[in-house]
Protein backbone atom coordinates (compact mmCIF):
# COMPACT_ATOMS: atom_id res chain seq x y z
CA UNK A 1 0.00 0.00 0.00
CA UNK A 2 2.84 2.43 1.28
CA UNK A 3 4.83 1.72 -1.78
CA UNK A 4 2.63 1.95 -4.25
CA UNK A 5 1.20 5.41 -2.90
CA UNK A 6 5.07 6.39 -3.54
CA UNK A 7 5.01 5.06 -7.20
CA UNK A 8 1.82 7.16 -7.61
CA UNK A 9 3.11 10.39 -6.44
CA UNK A 10 6.73 9.20 -8.58
CA UNK A 11 5.40 8.97 -11.63
CA UNK A 12 2.98 12.56 -12.29
CA UNK A 13 6.44 14.18 -10.73
CA UNK A 14 8.67 12.56 -13.10
CA UNK A 15 5.81 13.31 -16.10
CA UNK A 16 5.92 17.07 -15.02
CA UNK A 17 9.72 17.46 -14.79
CA UNK A 18 10.00 15.74 -18.52
CA UNK A 19 7.91 17.92 -19.96
CA UNK A 20 9.57 21.51 -18.09
CA UNK A 21 12.62 20.24 -19.50
CA UNK A 22 11.27 19.73 -22.42
CA UNK A 23 9.92 23.59 -22.59
CA UNK A 24 12.52 24.58 -21.47
CA UNK A 25 15.09 23.54 -24.24
CA UNK A 26 12.45 25.24 -26.85
CA UNK A 27 13.15 28.43 -25.89
CA UNK A 28 14.63 30.69 -23.09
CA UNK A 29 12.77 32.61 -20.59
CA UNK A 30 13.82 36.13 -19.22
CA UNK A 31 12.40 38.21 -16.69
CA UNK A 32 12.79 41.61 -16.80
CA UNK A 33 13.00 44.18 -14.04
CA UNK A 34 12.62 47.77 -14.49
CA UNK A 35 11.07 50.70 -12.48
CA UNK A 36 7.79 51.54 -14.65
CA UNK A 37 8.35 55.54 -13.23
CA UNK A 38 10.94 57.11 -15.69
CA UNK A 39 9.22 58.66 -18.46
CA UNK A 40 10.19 58.60 -21.21
CA UNK A 41 12.63 55.27 -20.58
CA UNK A 42 10.21 52.78 -18.63
CA UNK A 43 6.84 53.99 -17.46
CA UNK A 44 3.45 52.81 -16.35
CA UNK A 45 0.93 54.32 -19.21
CA UNK A 46 -2.82 55.12 -17.42
CA UNK A 47 -4.12 51.64 -18.11
CA UNK A 48 -0.91 50.06 -16.40
CA UNK A 49 1.05 48.91 -19.43
CA UNK A 50 4.81 49.23 -19.67
CA UNK A 51 6.13 51.23 -22.13
CA UNK A 52 9.05 53.60 -23.22
CA UNK A 53 12.71 53.24 -24.52
CA UNK A 54 13.74 50.65 -22.21
CA UNK A 55 10.98 48.64 -22.96
CA UNK A 56 11.06 48.45 -26.85
CA UNK A 57 14.73 48.02 -26.56
CA UNK A 58 14.18 45.35 -24.15
CA UNK A 59 11.50 43.75 -26.51
CA UNK A 60 14.03 43.63 -29.28
CA UNK A 61 16.58 41.93 -27.49
CA UNK A 62 13.91 39.26 -26.24
CA UNK A 63 13.25 38.83 -30.20
CA UNK A 64 16.81 38.99 -31.47
CA UNK A 65 17.57 36.12 -28.68
CA UNK A 66 14.29 34.30 -29.31
CA UNK A 67 13.56 34.33 -25.77
CA UNK A 68 10.55 35.12 -23.99
CA UNK A 69 10.07 37.97 -22.01
CA UNK A 70 8.53 38.96 -18.76
CA UNK A 71 8.69 42.17 -17.30
CA UNK A 72 8.23 42.79 -13.78
CA UNK A 73 7.98 46.17 -12.00
CA UNK A 74 10.30 46.75 -8.61
CA UNK A 75 10.70 49.87 -6.63
CA UNK A 76 14.49 51.64 -7.93
CA UNK A 77 15.67 51.38 -4.19
CA UNK A 78 15.43 47.76 -4.41
CA UNK A 79 15.84 46.65 -7.67
CA UNK A 80 19.66 45.18 -7.03
CA UNK A 81 18.64 42.68 -4.50
CA UNK A 82 15.23 42.05 -6.28
CA UNK A 83 17.77 41.34 -8.73
CA UNK A 84 19.81 38.98 -6.54
CA UNK A 85 17.46 37.67 -5.05
CA UNK A 86 16.01 36.26 -8.27
CA UNK A 87 12.96 38.31 -8.85
CA UNK A 88 13.76 38.43 -12.63
CA UNK A 89 17.35 38.05 -14.49
CA UNK A 90 17.95 41.70 -15.61
CA UNK A 91 17.80 45.16 -15.52
CA UNK A 92 16.72 47.05 -17.89
CA UNK A 93 16.19 49.97 -16.78
CA UNK A 94 17.97 53.12 -17.27
CA UNK A 95 20.72 51.90 -14.75
CA UNK A 96 24.66 53.66 -15.40
CA UNK A 97 27.27 51.20 -15.43
CA UNK A 98 29.49 52.10 -12.62
CA UNK A 99 32.03 51.21 -9.88
CA UNK A 100 29.15 50.37 -7.26
CA UNK A 101 26.87 48.68 -8.78
CA UNK A 102 29.58 46.52 -10.28
CA UNK A 103 30.88 45.30 -6.99
CA UNK A 104 27.34 43.70 -6.76
CA UNK A 105 26.17 43.29 -10.67
CA UNK A 106 27.24 42.41 -13.77
CA UNK A 107 26.67 44.85 -16.58
CA UNK A 108 26.06 44.68 -20.59
CA UNK A 109 27.86 47.15 -22.84
CA UNK A 110 26.01 49.98 -22.84
CA UNK A 111 22.73 50.77 -24.63
CA UNK A 112 22.52 54.34 -24.76
CA UNK A 113 24.27 57.45 -23.28
CA UNK A 114 23.05 60.65 -22.37
CA UNK A 115 24.25 63.45 -20.02
CA UNK A 116 22.51 64.96 -16.90
CA UNK A 117 21.52 68.12 -16.99
CA UNK A 118 20.28 70.93 -14.81
CA UNK A 119 16.16 72.07 -14.87
CA UNK A 120 15.31 75.20 -13.50
CA UNK A 121 11.69 77.27 -13.17
CA UNK A 122 11.79 79.90 -16.20
CA UNK A 123 11.28 83.35 -13.94
CA UNK A 124 14.75 81.64 -12.21
CA UNK A 125 18.16 84.14 -11.26
CA UNK A 126 20.88 80.56 -11.42
CA UNK A 127 23.00 81.64 -14.75
CA UNK A 128 24.62 78.53 -15.20
CA UNK A 129 25.29 74.89 -13.52
CA UNK A 130 28.54 74.96 -11.59
CA UNK A 131 28.65 74.68 -7.99
CA UNK A 132 28.91 78.76 -7.57
CA UNK A 133 25.83 78.91 -9.67
CA UNK A 134 23.94 76.59 -7.43
CA UNK A 135 25.44 77.62 -4.10
CA UNK A 136 22.54 78.28 -1.14
CA UNK A 137 19.77 76.64 -3.39
CA UNK A 138 17.83 73.42 -2.97
CA UNK A 139 18.31 70.73 -5.83
CA UNK A 140 16.13 67.77 -6.09
CA UNK A 141 17.31 64.68 -7.40
CA UNK A 142 16.47 61.04 -7.34
CA UNK A 143 17.61 59.37 -4.10
CA UNK A 144 19.97 56.21 -5.00
CA UNK A 145 20.68 57.10 -8.30
CA UNK A 146 23.92 58.63 -10.38
CA UNK A 147 22.54 61.75 -10.64
CA UNK A 148 21.81 62.05 -6.48
CA UNK A 149 25.42 60.86 -5.93
CA UNK A 150 26.92 63.20 -8.25
CA UNK A 151 24.81 66.82 -6.81
CA UNK A 152 25.55 65.14 -3.42
CA UNK A 153 29.44 65.08 -4.71
CA UNK A 154 29.60 68.40 -6.33
CA UNK A 155 26.46 70.79 -5.01
CA UNK A 156 28.19 70.71 -1.53
CA UNK A 157 26.87 74.26 -0.98
CA UNK A 158 23.48 73.29 -2.16
CA UNK A 159 20.78 72.04 0.02
CA UNK A 160 20.31 68.08 -1.72
CA UNK A 161 16.67 66.41 -1.67
CA UNK A 162 16.36 63.63 -2.50
CA UNK A 163 12.97 61.80 -3.62
CA UNK A 164 11.87 58.34 -4.11
CA UNK A 165 10.86 58.34 -7.94
CA UNK A 166 11.22 61.44 -11.03
CA UNK A 167 7.87 61.91 -10.26
CA UNK A 168 7.95 63.82 -6.67
CA UNK A 169 10.44 66.50 -7.54
CA UNK A 170 8.50 67.07 -10.57
CA UNK A 171 5.81 67.64 -8.56
CA UNK A 172 8.32 70.18 -6.40
CA UNK A 173 9.60 71.90 -8.78
CA UNK A 174 6.10 72.95 -10.17
CA UNK A 175 5.25 73.82 -6.54
CA UNK A 176 8.07 76.18 -5.90
CA UNK A 177 10.06 74.14 -3.03
CA UNK A 178 12.92 73.35 -5.46
CA UNK A 179 15.14 76.05 -7.32
CA UNK A 180 16.36 73.06 -9.67
CA UNK A 181 16.43 69.39 -10.49
CA UNK A 182 18.86 67.15 -11.61
CA UNK A 183 18.18 64.24 -14.13
CA UNK A 184 19.01 62.89 -18.01
CA UNK A 185 18.62 65.22 -20.17
CA UNK A 186 16.53 62.98 -22.26
CA UNK A 187 13.80 62.75 -18.72
CA UNK A 188 13.95 66.54 -17.76
CA UNK A 189 13.53 67.32 -21.51
CA UNK A 190 10.18 65.20 -21.83
CA UNK A 191 8.98 66.84 -18.76
CA UNK A 192 9.18 70.12 -20.09
CA UNK A 193 6.97 69.05 -23.03
CA UNK A 194 4.03 68.01 -20.91
CA UNK A 195 1.79 70.91 -19.50
CA UNK A 196 3.07 70.36 -15.93
CA UNK A 197 7.01 71.54 -17.35
CA UNK A 198 5.58 74.45 -18.68
CA UNK A 199 6.82 75.85 -15.63
CA UNK A 200 10.66 74.95 -16.11
CA UNK A 201 13.29 75.71 -18.54
CA UNK A 202 16.82 73.09 -18.98
CA UNK A 203 19.26 75.82 -17.58
CA UNK A 204 22.17 73.62 -18.88
CA UNK A 205 23.78 69.92 -19.31
CA UNK A 206 26.46 68.89 -17.15
CA UNK A 207 29.84 66.83 -18.52
CA UNK A 208 29.18 63.47 -16.78
CA UNK A 209 31.63 62.48 -14.45
CA UNK A 210 33.23 58.76 -15.60
CA UNK A 211 33.88 58.09 -12.26
CA UNK A 212 30.36 58.15 -11.16
CA UNK A 213 28.87 58.07 -14.56
CA UNK A 214 30.44 55.52 -15.94
CA UNK A 215 30.45 54.52 -19.61
CA UNK A 216 27.08 54.89 -20.05
CA UNK A 217 23.63 52.76 -19.76
CA UNK A 218 23.85 49.30 -19.37
CA UNK A 219 21.96 45.80 -18.68
CA UNK A 220 22.36 44.62 -15.27
CA UNK A 221 22.55 40.62 -14.42
CA UNK A 222 23.38 38.76 -11.97
CA UNK A 223 27.66 38.08 -10.90
CA UNK A 224 28.28 35.30 -13.01
CA UNK A 225 25.69 35.03 -15.62
CA UNK A 226 27.89 35.38 -18.18
CA UNK A 227 25.34 33.06 -20.46
CA UNK A 228 22.60 35.60 -20.55
CA UNK A 229 24.99 38.71 -20.89
CA UNK A 230 26.74 37.31 -24.19
CA UNK A 231 23.30 36.65 -25.50
CA UNK A 232 22.51 40.56 -24.47
CA UNK A 233 25.71 41.53 -25.34
CA UNK A 234 25.09 39.60 -28.74
CA UNK A 235 21.59 41.38 -29.31
CA UNK A 236 22.38 44.53 -28.76
CA UNK A 237 25.33 44.61 -30.90
CA UNK A 238 22.44 43.08 -33.86
CA UNK A 239 19.95 45.92 -33.26
CA UNK A 240 22.32 48.38 -33.80
CA UNK A 241 23.45 46.23 -37.40
CA UNK A 242 20.18 45.60 -38.25
CA UNK A 243 18.54 49.07 -37.90
CA UNK A 244 15.98 48.07 -35.08
CA UNK A 245 17.66 50.21 -32.76
CA UNK A 246 17.81 53.07 -35.11
CA UNK A 247 14.16 52.30 -35.88
CA UNK A 248 13.35 52.48 -31.64
CA UNK A 249 15.44 55.53 -31.14
CA UNK A 250 13.24 57.32 -33.92
CA UNK A 251 10.23 56.13 -32.70
CA UNK A 252 10.89 58.19 -29.41
CA UNK A 253 13.83 60.75 -29.97
CA UNK A 254 14.23 63.29 -32.01
CA UNK A 255 18.50 62.94 -31.62
CA UNK A 256 20.99 59.61 -31.30
CA UNK A 257 20.94 58.69 -27.45
CA UNK A 258 23.28 56.17 -28.02
CA UNK A 259 26.61 58.45 -27.66
CA UNK A 260 30.05 57.30 -29.64
CA UNK B 1 14.76 26.64 68.85
CA UNK B 2 14.20 22.26 68.95
CA UNK B 3 12.48 20.77 66.00
CA UNK B 4 8.96 19.52 67.29
CA UNK B 5 8.41 15.73 67.11
CA UNK B 6 7.30 14.05 64.28
CA UNK B 7 8.09 17.14 61.78
CA UNK B 8 8.98 16.11 58.54
CA UNK B 9 13.23 15.87 58.12
CA UNK B 10 14.42 16.65 54.26
CA UNK B 11 14.65 13.16 53.55
CA UNK B 12 10.86 12.35 54.13
CA UNK B 13 10.10 15.20 51.46
CA UNK B 14 8.12 13.61 48.31
CA UNK B 15 10.66 12.75 45.51
CA UNK B 16 10.43 15.60 43.10
CA UNK B 17 8.61 14.84 40.36
CA UNK B 18 10.57 15.14 37.28
CA UNK B 19 8.48 16.94 34.23
CA UNK B 20 7.95 14.44 31.41
CA UNK B 21 9.08 14.87 27.56
CA UNK B 22 5.79 15.90 26.23
CA UNK B 23 5.32 16.61 22.63
CA UNK B 24 4.96 20.21 23.85
CA UNK B 25 8.09 20.51 25.72
CA UNK B 26 10.32 18.89 22.81
CA UNK B 27 8.26 21.06 20.39
CA UNK B 28 9.49 24.03 23.08
CA UNK B 29 12.86 23.36 23.46
CA UNK B 30 13.04 23.20 19.88
CA UNK B 31 11.47 26.23 18.66
CA UNK B 32 13.90 28.43 21.56
CA UNK B 33 17.31 26.81 20.11
CA UNK B 34 15.92 27.71 16.64
CA UNK B 35 15.71 31.52 18.15
CA UNK B 36 18.90 30.85 19.70
CA UNK B 37 20.53 29.86 16.39
CA UNK B 38 18.93 32.79 14.91
CA UNK B 39 20.15 35.47 17.27
CA UNK B 40 23.95 33.81 17.00
CA UNK B 41 24.02 33.96 13.46
CA UNK B 42 23.21 37.56 13.53
CA UNK B 43 25.19 38.23 15.71
CA UNK B 44 27.96 36.55 14.03
CA UNK B 45 27.16 38.15 10.82
CA UNK B 46 27.58 41.32 12.53
CA UNK B 47 30.73 40.54 13.81
CA UNK B 48 32.17 39.06 10.54
CA UNK B 49 30.96 41.99 8.34
CA UNK B 50 32.45 44.56 10.68
CA UNK B 51 33.41 47.03 8.90
CA UNK B 52 35.40 50.29 10.34
CA UNK B 53 35.38 52.41 7.25
CA UNK B 54 31.81 51.92 6.71
CA UNK B 55 30.98 52.66 10.06
CA UNK B 56 32.83 55.84 10.46
CA UNK B 57 31.11 57.28 7.19
CA UNK B 58 27.39 55.85 8.17
CA UNK B 59 27.56 56.46 12.00
CA UNK B 60 26.99 59.95 11.73
CA UNK B 61 24.15 60.08 9.29
CA UNK B 62 22.62 57.25 11.39
CA UNK B 63 22.42 59.31 14.59
CA UNK B 64 21.41 62.32 12.87
CA UNK B 65 18.61 60.02 11.56
CA UNK B 66 17.72 58.92 15.09
CA UNK B 67 17.42 62.38 16.25
CA UNK B 68 15.23 63.20 13.44
CA UNK B 69 13.02 60.10 14.23
CA UNK B 70 13.39 61.17 17.87
CA UNK B 71 12.26 64.73 17.68
CA UNK B 72 9.55 63.99 15.24
CA UNK B 73 8.04 61.22 17.53
CA UNK B 74 8.04 63.55 20.61
CA UNK B 75 7.42 66.81 19.42
CA UNK B 76 3.99 64.92 16.99
CA UNK B 77 3.26 63.01 20.55
CA UNK B 78 2.94 66.04 22.59
CA UNK B 79 0.80 68.09 19.82
CA UNK B 80 -1.54 65.08 19.58
CA UNK B 81 -2.29 65.13 23.05
CA UNK B 82 -3.15 68.60 23.31
CA UNK B 83 -5.15 68.47 20.22
CA UNK B 84 -6.34 65.01 21.57
CA UNK B 85 -8.12 66.80 24.34
CA UNK B 86 -10.28 68.64 22.54
CA UNK B 87 -11.21 66.05 20.15
CA UNK B 88 -11.79 63.58 22.61
CA UNK B 89 -14.21 66.46 24.67
CA UNK B 90 -16.13 66.38 21.25
CA UNK B 91 -16.41 62.94 21.01
CA UNK B 92 -18.29 62.90 24.48
CA UNK B 93 -20.29 65.73 24.24
CA UNK B 94 -23.94 65.93 23.96
CA UNK B 95 -24.26 68.14 21.59
CA UNK B 96 -24.36 66.68 17.84
CA UNK B 97 -22.76 68.97 16.00
CA UNK B 98 -19.44 68.32 17.89
CA UNK B 99 -19.74 65.24 18.55
CA UNK B 100 -20.19 64.65 14.56
CA UNK B 101 -17.42 66.85 13.77
CA UNK B 102 -14.96 65.05 16.00
CA UNK B 103 -16.50 61.34 14.71
CA UNK B 104 -15.61 62.32 11.20
CA UNK B 105 -12.12 63.83 12.53
CA UNK B 106 -11.12 60.19 14.02
CA UNK B 107 -13.29 58.16 11.05
CA UNK B 108 -10.70 60.15 8.88
CA UNK B 109 -7.26 59.86 10.64
CA UNK B 110 -7.65 56.07 11.66
CA UNK B 111 -9.38 55.04 9.01
CA UNK B 112 -6.22 56.05 6.42
CA UNK B 113 -3.04 55.27 5.95
CA UNK B 114 -0.58 57.69 7.63
CA UNK B 115 1.83 57.43 4.17
CA UNK B 116 -1.13 58.88 2.09
CA UNK B 117 -1.91 61.73 4.99
CA UNK B 118 1.32 62.42 4.84
CA UNK B 119 2.16 62.89 0.91
CA UNK B 120 -1.44 64.40 0.58
CA UNK B 121 -0.03 67.18 3.03
CA UNK B 122 2.99 67.57 1.80
CA UNK B 123 2.42 67.31 -2.10
CA UNK B 124 -1.09 68.08 -2.22
CA UNK B 125 -0.80 70.87 -0.13
CA UNK B 126 1.97 72.04 -2.16
CA UNK B 127 -0.25 72.24 -5.50
CA UNK B 128 -2.44 75.47 -3.77
CA UNK B 129 0.56 77.47 -3.40
CA UNK B 130 -0.98 80.47 -4.49
CA UNK B 131 -3.94 80.27 -2.53
CA UNK B 132 -1.94 79.09 0.73
CA UNK B 133 0.88 82.33 -0.16
CA UNK B 134 -2.66 84.82 0.03
CA UNK B 135 -3.36 83.10 3.06
CA UNK B 136 0.38 83.53 4.68
CA UNK B 137 0.33 79.72 5.18
CA UNK B 138 2.93 78.51 2.61
CA UNK B 139 6.10 79.27 4.64
CA UNK B 140 5.12 76.73 6.77
CA UNK B 141 4.08 74.15 4.71
CA UNK B 142 7.07 74.74 2.52
CA UNK B 143 9.25 73.30 4.38
CA UNK B 144 9.07 69.37 4.49
CA UNK B 145 9.93 68.73 8.37
CA UNK B 146 6.84 71.09 9.40
CA UNK B 147 4.81 69.12 6.64
CA UNK B 148 5.81 65.73 8.23
CA UNK B 149 4.95 66.84 11.86
CA UNK B 150 1.80 68.58 10.80
CA UNK B 151 0.74 65.01 9.11
CA UNK B 152 2.00 63.15 12.61
CA UNK B 153 0.33 65.46 15.10
CA UNK B 154 -2.94 65.27 13.43
CA UNK B 155 -2.92 61.11 12.81
CA UNK B 156 -1.78 60.80 16.54
CA UNK B 157 -3.89 62.86 17.60
CA UNK B 158 -7.12 60.65 16.31
CA UNK B 159 -5.57 57.71 18.44
CA UNK B 160 -5.10 59.53 21.31
CA UNK B 161 -8.39 61.33 21.38
CA UNK B 162 -9.91 57.73 21.59
CA UNK B 163 -7.46 56.10 24.25
CA UNK B 164 -8.50 59.28 26.09
CA UNK B 165 -12.00 58.99 25.37
CA UNK B 166 -12.22 55.20 26.53
CA UNK B 167 -10.19 55.95 29.45
CA UNK B 168 -12.35 58.47 30.80
CA UNK B 169 -15.72 56.09 30.07
CA UNK B 170 -13.97 53.38 32.06
CA UNK B 171 -14.14 55.87 35.67
CA UNK B 172 -17.69 54.88 36.75
CA UNK B 173 -20.25 56.99 36.89
CA UNK B 174 -20.12 56.81 41.11
CA UNK B 175 -17.10 59.06 40.73
CA UNK B 176 -18.35 62.12 39.13
CA UNK B 177 -21.35 61.72 41.01
CA UNK B 178 -19.68 61.73 44.40
CA UNK B 179 -17.69 64.58 43.28
CA UNK B 180 -20.75 66.65 42.65
CA UNK B 181 -21.76 65.69 45.66
CA UNK B 182 -19.33 66.90 47.93
CA UNK B 183 -19.16 70.09 46.02
CA UNK B 184 -15.83 69.60 44.02
CA UNK B 185 -15.83 72.02 41.29
CA UNK B 186 -16.08 70.17 37.92
CA UNK B 187 -12.62 71.04 36.20
CA UNK B 188 -11.28 69.75 39.55
CA UNK B 189 -12.78 66.81 39.67
CA UNK B 190 -11.55 66.04 36.33
CA UNK B 191 -7.94 66.48 36.93
CA UNK B 192 -7.31 65.16 40.59
CA UNK B 193 -10.39 62.39 40.39
CA UNK B 194 -11.28 61.33 37.10
CA UNK B 195 -7.72 61.99 35.37
CA UNK B 196 -5.36 60.06 37.68
CA UNK B 197 -7.77 56.83 37.45
CA UNK B 198 -8.05 57.04 33.26
CA UNK B 199 -4.15 57.30 33.20
CA UNK B 200 -3.87 53.95 34.54
CA UNK B 201 -6.48 52.72 32.08
CA UNK B 202 -4.68 54.72 29.30
CA UNK B 203 -0.67 54.22 29.79
CA UNK B 204 -0.64 50.83 28.17
CA UNK B 205 -2.28 51.95 25.05
CA UNK B 206 -0.16 55.33 24.90
CA UNK B 207 2.86 53.19 25.60
CA UNK B 208 1.42 51.18 22.50
CA UNK B 209 0.63 54.54 20.48
CA UNK B 210 4.39 56.20 20.71
CA UNK B 211 6.17 52.93 19.60
CA UNK B 212 3.52 52.99 16.69
CA UNK B 213 4.47 56.43 15.99
CA UNK B 214 8.24 55.52 16.06
CA UNK B 215 7.67 52.83 13.54
CA UNK B 216 5.33 54.58 11.39
CA UNK B 217 7.81 57.27 11.48
CA UNK B 218 10.11 55.32 9.36
CA UNK B 219 7.62 56.53 5.99
CA UNK B 220 9.04 60.37 6.12
CA UNK B 221 11.47 59.96 3.56
CA UNK B 222 9.09 60.23 0.92
CA UNK B 223 8.82 63.86 1.54
CA UNK B 224 12.83 63.88 1.84
CA UNK B 225 12.96 64.32 5.40
CA UNK B 226 15.60 61.79 6.04
CA UNK B 227 14.67 59.99 9.58
CA UNK B 228 16.79 56.81 10.66
CA UNK B 229 14.96 54.25 8.21
CA UNK B 230 15.59 56.76 5.37
CA UNK B 231 19.39 57.15 6.67
CA UNK B 232 19.25 53.02 6.00
CA UNK B 233 18.00 53.07 2.71
CA UNK B 234 20.45 55.53 1.97
CA UNK B 235 23.20 53.46 3.08
CA UNK B 236 22.34 50.28 1.83
CA UNK B 237 21.85 52.12 -1.87
CA UNK B 238 25.26 52.63 -1.60
CA UNK B 239 26.82 49.67 0.14
CA UNK B 240 23.88 47.39 -1.22
CA UNK B 241 25.14 45.79 2.51
CA UNK B 242 22.45 44.01 4.30
CA UNK B 243 24.00 44.96 7.79
CA UNK B 244 23.05 48.48 7.05
CA UNK B 245 19.25 47.36 7.92
CA UNK B 246 20.47 45.32 10.78
CA UNK B 247 21.88 48.46 12.34
CA UNK B 248 18.53 50.04 11.58
CA UNK B 249 16.32 47.28 13.14
CA UNK B 250 18.69 47.06 16.56
CA UNK B 251 18.43 50.59 16.98
CA UNK B 252 14.68 50.83 16.68
CA UNK B 253 14.48 47.94 19.09
CA UNK B 254 16.79 49.90 21.54
CA UNK B 255 14.47 52.34 20.99
CA UNK B 256 11.34 50.55 21.97
CA UNK B 257 13.06 48.57 24.89
CA UNK B 258 13.77 52.45 26.65
CA UNK B 259 10.13 53.32 25.89
CA UNK B 260 8.88 50.38 27.47
CA UNK B 261 11.11 50.01 30.33
CA UNK B 262 10.04 54.17 31.00
CA UNK B 263 6.41 53.04 31.00
CA UNK B 264 7.05 50.43 33.38
CA UNK B 265 8.25 53.12 35.60
CA UNK B 266 5.50 55.31 35.14
CA UNK B 267 3.02 52.48 35.65
CA UNK B 268 4.81 52.22 39.11
CA UNK B 269 4.32 55.50 40.14
CA UNK B 270 0.96 55.99 39.38
CA UNK B 271 -0.17 52.62 40.61
CA UNK B 272 1.43 52.70 44.23
CA UNK B 273 -1.66 52.98 46.02
CA UNK B 274 -2.83 50.05 44.30
CA UNK B 275 0.48 48.25 45.97
CA UNK B 276 0.24 46.55 49.34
Amino acid sequence: MRISRRVALALPAAFLAFTLGAANAQGMKVKIGTEGAYPPFNNLTSDGKLEGFDIDIARALCEEMKAECEFVTQDWDGIIPALQAGKFDAIIASMSINEDRKKEVDFTDKYYNTPPAIVVPKDSDIKGVTKEDLAGKTIGAQGSTTHSTYAEKTFTDSDVKLYPTSEEYKLDIINGRLDAVIDDVVVLDEFLKTDDGACCKIAGTLTPIEEIYGPGIGIAVRKGDNDLREKLNAAIKAIRENGKYKEINEKHFSFDVYGD
Amino acid sequence: MTAAPGSLTPAERPPVQKAPWTHQRTLGVVLLCIWAALALAVAAFMVESWNPTLFERYAPRYMSGLWITIQLVVLSVIFGALLSIPIAYGRMSENRFLSALAYAYVYFFRGTPLLAQTFLIYYGLGSFRPELQAIGLWSFFRDAWNCALFAFTLNTAAYQAEILRGAIGSVGRGQWEAASALGIPKLLAIRKIIIPQAMIVALRPYGNEVILMIKGSAIVAIITVFDLMGETRRAYSQTFDFQTYIWAALIYLALVELLRNLIDLIEKRITRHLKR
